[in-house]
């Protein structure tokens, strides 16, 4: 019967399916797996307390760290949330409590096509503003440029975030006689937080390791430099610099920096997530 | 008459330019429990949101016509210190999430600045769980998140946080409509015990709840104040022929 085996031939498309979907699922986490894989392999062996608290040697020297890269990278990293976070959070807002108006509406669109700019263009824009005015490489100019990175990310979490919060908490803080800015500040923004946090985090992931920007703007310091007016090492630099040298001892440098960024960035996925799950807000 | 607290006068409400209250003229007796009933979308909604001035937080929202609060025009004063003098009760229960059921009842309080000793703080949460019969209950975690407790508890934690704000008038938005029975009839136990303190004006849909526990009635049609009453004399001989339809079920 023509039916039979009509039926038949659906339950084995129907198994085939699930398991190409099973199998492609599992293709996307081979890569990250390599790579981790990779980074562990040549980079661990490099690192040790030594290796993180050190400046680095000259070439043909054994030993050095990273100790300028690592620091550069926290203050650079803390330039760019202190730009971009309370703008970010702030548009947010705004974003979220004018959905229809047209200033929200075209935000939306420079927010999105900010987020797709190359970060190569960012850095080269970054140069031009602030470096070549103040003739000089800088970290401020290099927070400033992954600041401008960070931003979009910022306002499209607050915003997606807010979204989600039930108005009849605003109203409520409202119907108690609260103005607007507490309403908003103390209720709808705690209530939030976790999302906005883990936005924060993931923007903070996104320029962990961008390269490119920081070429033109911070450019790198074999110096302990705590100066934000002054050239500054990173570690994405510190990688790109050192892995593209000609010297064996710099490329051991190198991996171990790989995986130091590499963890970093790793962890501060996982706390996001964590956050994401942990702090959820009950309503 | 008896005494009266809170009266409107042509009151009228759009959105747009759409009219959703045509001209209500209504005067509430202090501490007493008045219903105001209708249909879906009569307008009984966006009427008490009128009274506390909610109503012109809503996009294109306006409202024309006098509202007075003790013969003093709640129009001419500002919106926020209105709100602290008619509290509001929603729907859904809406607690404050991050709070706790302490900091949920003190909240009108912390959020508007107003500073308070400990202790007096102390008095006005477990005055206001008391009134509003939820401190046996709760009065052992009250540090516990207010969203924890079970949707009845947390439509009397709603209530508790707007009677700790000492207001004149408390308007109930349809208060038990995301309630089951049990949870229904003990806010409808509250609403009675709480007109000895406070004047309440309860938005519902439901006859029965507005039979059991209201002392006066209002029924709103089409945005329009059909018939106003001592609620037996209207669920008894009812004078508008709409009226008598509504309470007898034929529409609603």
């Amino acid at each position: 019967m023509p039916k039979v085996r009509s039926e038949k031939s659906r339950i084995i498309k129907d198994k085939i399916f699930k398991i190409v979907i099973f199998l492609l699922a599992t293709i996307t986490i081979i890569p990250l797996f390599l790579i981790l894989y990779y980074i562990v392999q040549k980079g661990l062996k490099v690192v040790s307390p030594e290796f993180l608290l050190s400046l680095p040697k000259p070439p043909g020297e054994e030993g050095g760290g990273i100790l300028n890269a690592l620091i550069g990278t926290g203050i650079i990293i803390s330039l760019a949330s202190i730009i971009s976070i309370p703008p970010g959070i702030a548009a947010g807002i705004y974003m979220a409590e004018r959905k229809e108006s047209k200033l929200s509406a075209l935000a939306r669109l420079c927010v999105e096509v900010l987020q797709s700019i190359p970060s190569i263009v960012v850095g080269i824009v970054a140069y031009i503003w602030i470096v070549m005015p103040m003739q000089s490489f800088s970290a401020l100019s290099g927070g400033i440029a992954l600041g401008i990175i960070m931003f979009p990310v910022v306002v499209r979490t607050t915003e997606e975030t807010m979204k989600f919060i039930p108005g009849t908490l605003k109203e409520a803080a409202l119907a108690l006689g609260v103005p607007y800015y507490k309403a908003i500040l103390k209720v709808v923004l705690p209530a939030s937080l976790s999302g906005i946090l883990t936005g924060v985090l993931i923007g903070i992931a996104r320029i962990a390791g961008e390269t490119a920007p920081l070429l033109f703007t911070a450019f790198g310091s074999p110096h302990l430099e705590l100066n934000l007016f002054k050239p500054m090492s990173a570690l994405s630099l510190f990688i790109f610099n050192y892995a593209t040298s000609p010297y064996v001892e710099w490329h051991e440098l190198a991996w171990g920096a790989s995986f130091i960024l590499v963890s970093m960035v790793l962890v501060i996925n996982i706390i996001a997530r964590v956050i994401a799950k942990r702090w959820k807000t009950r309503f | 008459m008896e005494n009266e607290i809170l009266r409107t006068e042509n009151l009228k409400a759009y959105y747009g330019n759409q009219e959703i209250l045509k001209g209500i003229t209504i005067s509430f007796p202090q501490n007493r429990v008045t219903a105001v009933m209708g249909p879906s979308g009569c307008g009984k909604t966006t009427f008490i949101r009128c009274l506390n001035r909610m109503h012109e937080l809503s996009p294109n929202a306006r409202v024309e016509g006098k509202v007075f609060l003790h013969g003093e025009d709640i129009y001419a004063i500002d919106p926020m210190l209105v709100r602290r003098k008619i509290g509001m009760v929603f729907q859904r229960p809406n607690p404050f999430p991050t709070m706790s059921i302490y900091d949920n009842v003190i909240a009108g309080y912390k959020l508007n600045g107003i500073k308070l000793p400990k202790n007096e703080m102390d008095r006005i949460v477990e005055e206001s769980l008391k009134k509003a019969a939820l401190w046996d209950e709760v009065k052992n975690h009250l540090h516990k998140l207010g969203t924890f407790l079970s949707g009845g508890q947390q439509q009397r934690l709603c209530i508790a946080r707007a009677l700790a704000m000492n207001p004149d008038v408390l308007l109930l938005d349809e208060p038990t409509s995301a309630l089951d029975p049990i949870a229904t009839s003990r806010i409808e136990e509250l609403m009675i015990e709480l007109k000895k303190t406070v004047t309440v004006i309860l938005v519902t849909h439901n006859i029965a709840q507005a039979g059991r526990v209201s002392d006066y009635a209002a029924f709103l049609y089409l945005g329009e104040l059909v018939e106003f009453g001592p609620t037996r004399t209207m669920f008894t001989t009812p004078k508008d022929r709409r009226t008598e339809e509504f309470l007898t079920g034929k529409f609603g």
